[in-house]
């Protein structure tokens, strides 16, 4: 009983150690932060000099790092990348899904293909990049095209479970009356079941973006001698240019940080639900 | 009626299983195939057999990447369950601005792993020195990236600060999942404190437990972006993990057949250990 009065107020002990346990997160973000606004003069070797508030916050670094990395170009190439990659993820892989949930249950090639989508989770990319490096070559697709469909394929067996697992708690019944009024199996999904998956639809766009806005791997074999860049690769390729000059490199470093940082903010909500969801079905 | 239905779900599944065998399937084989040959990346191969496989068990240098990728991943998956677990028990609790904590904890996953790599790099190379000298110890006073006895655990830091974010999240969700009355019977028998949270909330909250640790081993196995940002394999190939040592020697290095049959190797390990897990941790939830 003397449990269940205590229960309701605040447990500062643990308020306290989780602000301080805050901190490690805090930190790296703080000293990128004040190492990106200062100059090379005032980086001192010692600790206070490196972390100390910069003498004045300009902008300077920040402008010279779009320059050195044409930020604006591999901005264009992550954010044209992702969207389209989210974009064709939700319609290409719900409507596998949707084939697959509909018939996995009576009939053995959709298990099949099931299983066979699914247990392309398994693959580790470190076996398919030498031999995709190749493809994309000879079928003129080491671009970002080829990136896109790349990606619409290695994320198409994590969706498609969450899709088809989604649809079991559809009822067929939906369908069932729709095409007793004379709908197409086609026009009942889109106009139907489509829009039913909608809390499906934000969870997948939620884990496809973050993976793909993030990833290296992909895009450094594939587009390696394009000359095109994403956000992230274009930190990859122009390391060698920042040198020693660790206040343009972390300048740069941040401005790659900041949309998904704008994105977070906006949509924290819906990104906790959508990765929880993602991990937990 | 019931073929027009039949119709449309295979006009449907077919050019889309034909995507994904196109650029999942096939590449795997080729891959398997590669792994018979002495294929440099270019120019003409020959067939050399097994000749690929034998010479990979006898590889010091492959030897040292799975030592590497499998001491990382066990100490990386056991720190980041521990840490993430207290700190789910933590923001579970009777906390103001829980959504904020929350959301702030979380932040470290949603930043790309190879620009948190560079952040580390220059924290280990500059910041924990100076720190080391500050207190007078000798082995923190250099770099941990440059001393080939630690390289690895620097690593085993920068994985953990991402990974306790996702870990976190997903516990918290397994703990609201336990109901309020459990702890309440709890409490008529005296559970409180370790006791409670080993026989009442650790069993109930399994199944999450189990997502966790899968999660974490595959994605500790296939660590890749931190080591291209923070050491590039170095010190002395003390921090080249597999995916390193496949992308590093078989695309530039001249070592596209042999380094395909280490990735078939690597395929192999991946798919044997998750169906291990997943077997094992079924085996423990029916027990409850």
């Amino acid at each position: 009983m003397k449990k269940a009065r205590i229960g309701n107020q605040t447990n500062w002990t643990v308020v306290i150690l989780l602000i301080l346990g805050l901190s490690t997160v805090v930190f790296p973000l703080y000293m990128a932060v004040v190492i990106a606004f200062k100059q090379p003069s005032e980086m001192t070797n010692s600790i206070s000099g490196i972390l100390s508030l910069p003498a004045s916050f300009s902008l300077s670094n920040f402008s010279q790092a779009m320059e050195v990395t044409d930020f604006w170009r591999s901005l264009t190439n992550s954010i044209l990348i992702t969207v389209v990659t989210v974009v064709l993820s939700v319609l290409i892989h719900s409507l596998m899904g949707y084939a697959i949930g509909r018939n996995r249950a009576h009939s053995k090639f959709y298990k099949f293909v099931y299983l066979f989508i699914v247990s392309g989770m398994f693959v580790p990319f470190a076996i398919l990049m030498m031999p995709l490096a190749k493809q994309t070559a000879e079928m003129e697709l080491a671009n970002w095209a080829g990136v896109i469909i790349l990606y619409v394929v290695f994320y198409m067996p994590m969706n498609v479970l969450l899709y088809s697992g989604y649809l079991v708690n559809i009822p067929i019944a939906l369908e069932e009356a729709a095409e007793v009024d004379g709908a197409t199996t086609w026009s009942t999904y889109w106009k139907i079941i489509f829009p039913i998956m909608k809390p499906m639809h934000a969870t997948v766009a939620i884990i496809t973006a973050l993976a793909v806005w993030n990833d290296v791997m992909t895009p450094l074999i594939i587009m390696a001698g394009t000359g095109q860049n994403t956000l992230p690769l274009a930190q990859l390729n122009f390391q060698t240019q920042f040198g020693t000059n660790y206040n343009l490199a972390f300048a740069s470093y941040l401005l790659a940080l900041i949309p998904i940082l704008i994105f977070y903010v906006i949509c924290q909500k819906q990104i906790l639900n959508g990765v929880v969801n993602g991990a937990v079905k | 009626m019931k073929n027009d239905k039949k119709r449309t779900y295979l006009l449907i599944t077919i050019p889309i299983l034909a995507l994904f065998v196109c650029f999942n399937t096939i590449p795997l084989i080729r891959g398997v195939i590669y792994s018979f040959t002495n294929f440099r990346g270019f120019g003409s191969y020959d067939w050399v057999g097994l000749r690929n496989y034998i010479d990979l068990f006898g590889d010091s240098r492959v030897g040292g990447s799975y030592l590497f990728t499998f001491k990382l991943a066990i100490c990386a998956t056991v720190l980041t369950n521990v840490i993430s677990l207290i700190l789910a028990l933590g923001l579970n609790g009777k906390i103001r601005a829980k959504s904020f904590f929350r959301a702030a904890y979380f932040l470290p996953n949603v930043l790309g792993a190879l620009v948190v790599g560079y952040i580390f790099q220059y924290l280990f190379t500059y910041i924990i020195p100076a720190l080391g000298e500050m207190i007078g110890s000798p082995t923190l006073s250099q770099s941990m990236l440059s001393n080939e006895n630690l390289a690895w655990f620097a690593i085993v830091i920068v994985c953990c600060w991402q990974a306790v974010a996702m870990n976190t999240i997903i516990y918290i969700s397994g703990l609201q999942t336990v109901p309020e009355d459990v702890y309440e019977a709890g409490d008529l028998d005296g559970a409180t404190g370790w006791k409670r949270f080993r026989h009442l909330t650790f069993p109930l909250i399994i199944p999450f437990f189990t997502i966790n640790m899968v999660l974490c081993v595959k994605n500790f196995l296939m660590v890749f972006d931190q080591i291209m940002a923070m050491t590039k394999g170095g010190p002395a190939q003390s921090t080249e993990s597999i995916s390193y040592l496949i992308y590093n020697n078989g695309m530039s290095g001249g070592q596209f057949g042999f380094q395909s049959a280490n990735a078939v190797i690597f395929f192999i390990v991946i798919v044997v250990l998750s169906g291990a897990q997943m077997t094992i941790s079924s085996r423990k939830e029916e027990q409850l």
